[in-house]
């Protein structure tokens, strides 16, 4: 892979935060949003705001409704009750969305399917392949790419359009871990570079508190935690900060478990 | 472990030779029965004989006669069925109101033999080329239907999923996602229909025809030339498997994307 790390070091200091008003980066808003799902209820009158530009995890358990979250603010599931409302400075904002499995067409080749929506876009499609570090295999048919590979071509898919929102959901669940590193440096940097608002749903806490600068649990169908990550980037993975912090994080993830009799008072530790 | 240079080389050329090893010995041996008398002639003639009919007829010009006249009904059979069981199978699979309304009549109709509807055709028909049409159509439409529609329906929903999301819909959707995707199925219909289409031509062709393989072929069972039926014979395998050749050609260049295929 050819990431530069220099360039991201440069590029990182030159952003102060991620928060500020960007016509790059659209504002999301959950307004009492619920999904039911016969009788259960997996979203429950959830509130929440994003500023433009802002970089969001939503951790929580498998099952707790967090991809269902990011379903509904990517209009793919329909609330029963509340809105979503995703606003881009005047235009109708671009939203794209990353899958769990890569989802390309196997019938077109790599730069085909980059360019999958947009209209004589080759040289765009081309420059985004780029960016991922795919450029030599823009002829090839997905089936001869590594899972990693065809993630790089679906994440090069969704930046072509140069989305204002992208919802990303457990897109490097399936691959391993060195690829996953890769991956999310890959999704920092480009991140860094375009200044899209971000909300990636992962189960991996340490995943979330490297690329985020805000952390969200999605408990019983709300949000049990909203928290602030204010690290400085780039995060070494095993540094001091991260590694307190993705402690701190993942002891309230699985705090559940202990109180399986239902006991909720450790909940406020 | 000692080398066997000699032995490669020889390896190489043999392989594409391998699968026609069994025919040809199978033809020696009738050739060599035929031959000493074993077998009458009447019962099944040399190869050589029936070679050298082959031959007669193609000098002829008789052969190319016969053979353009199958060849017309095979491809009209194929083009008429085969294209009315595409439409339909697209209709069916991507409308569920039009397959709610059109999809039990249809099997009904496909669990009705086609040969067996040769009394009722000829009532309809008469004996004529419309007769011969109509039964080819018939056989023909349902795995064509059949596999067309099972292919539409079979279209991955991900993938239909995240086409949506990005931005495609109606003719876009459909040309870029559930096409390609029914595509393999269409294609396994396309080669059964193919096949299938020959099969029903010989039968076709027995219903009182004044040209073609067939009548060719019945022909000269009327006059005992028992090698004229083997050249019949022979030609409805050959353009079986021309027909299987060509509809293999189709999959290999539209099925390339899958390494399955290759």
């Amino acid at each position: 892979m050819h990431i530069n790390i220099v360039e991201e070091d440069r590029v990182s200091q030159a952003v102060e935060g991620a928060s500020g008003p960007t016509r790059r980066g659209a504002h999301l808003t959950l307004r009492g949003l619920t999904k039911r799902y016969g009788d259960r209820t997996v979203l429950d009158a959830v509130n929440l705001k994003i500023a433009p530009g802002e970089f969001v995890a939503v951790v929580g358990r498998s099952g707790c409704g967090k991809s269902t979250l990011l379903r509904a603010i990517a209009g793919l599931e329909r609330p029963d009750a509340g809105q979503v409302k995703v606003g881009g400075g005047g235009h109708a904002p671009e939203v794209r969305m990353m899958f769990q499995d890569a989802r390309l067409l196997p019938w077109k080749t790599v730069l085909q399917n980059v360019a999958l929506g947009i209209k004589g876009g080759a040289a765009r499609a081309r420059a985004a392949l780029d960016s991922v570090g795919l450029a030599g295999r823009a002829g090839d048919w997905p089936a001869v790419l590594s899972g990693g590979q065809r993630q790089r071509v679906a994440l090069a898919r969704a930046l072509v359009h140069e989305p204002q929102l992208l919802l990303l959901d457990e897109p490097l669940g399936a691959l391993d871990a060195l690829t996953r590193i890769e991956m999310q440096r890959l999704i920092a940097s480009l991140w860094t570079r375009h200044g899209f608002t971000a909300v990636l749903v992962t189960h991996d806490v340490q995943e979330a508190v490297v690329l985020a600068d805000r952390i969200l649990l999605v408990e019983e169908g709300r949000l049990a935690l909203d928290l602030e990550v204010g690290l400085a980037r780039p995060r070494a993975r095993g540094g001091v900060d991260v590694g307190s912090l993705e402690q701190k994080v993942l002891d309230r993830v699985l705090d559940m478990r202990h109180n399986a009799a239902g006991n909720k008072e450790n909940r406020a530790a | 472990m000692a080398a066997h240079p000699a032995s490669r080389p020889l390896a190489a050329w043999l392989a594409p030779l391998a699968p026609w090893a069994l025919p040809v010995l199978l033809v020696v041996v009738w050739q060599a029965a035929a031959h000493t008398g074993l077998l009458s002639s009447r019962i099944l003639p040399e190869p050589w004989a029936v070679a050298a009919a082959f031959w007669n007829l193609a000098l002829s010009g008789e052969l190319w006669t016969h053979l353009k006249v199958s060849l017309w009904r095979a491809l009209a059979g194929f083009g008429v069925g085969a294209g009315l069981g595409l439409l339909l199978g697209l209709l069916n699979g991507s409308s569920r109101r039009a397959a709610t309304l059109l999809d039990t009549t249809l099997q009904m109709i496909r669990n009705i033999p086609a040969l067996a509807l040769i009394p009722l055709v000829i009532l309809w028909f008469g004996i004529d080329e419309a007769a011969k049409l109509f039964l080819l159509s018939v056989g023909v439409f349902f795995p064509m239907y059949l596999n067309t529609f099972h292919g539409i329906r079979a279209v991955d929903p991900a993938l239909v999923e995240m086409a949506r999301s990005y931005g495609l819909s109606g003719w876009s959707l459909y040309r870029d996602v559930i096409l390609p995707g029914a595509l393999p199925s269409i294609l396994v219909g396309v080669r059964f229909s193919l096949g299938l289409v020959w099969v029903l031509l010989i039968v076709a062709e027995t219903i009182s025809a004044q040209a073609g393989i067939g009548y060719m072929t019945m022909n000269a069972r009327e006059f005992l030339q028992t090698d004229v039926v083997l050249v019949g014979v022979l030609l409805y395998a050959l353009l079986g498997k021309a027909a299987d050749v060509s509809a293999r050609g189709l999959e290999r260049h539209f099925l390339r994307w899958n390494p399955a295929y290759r």
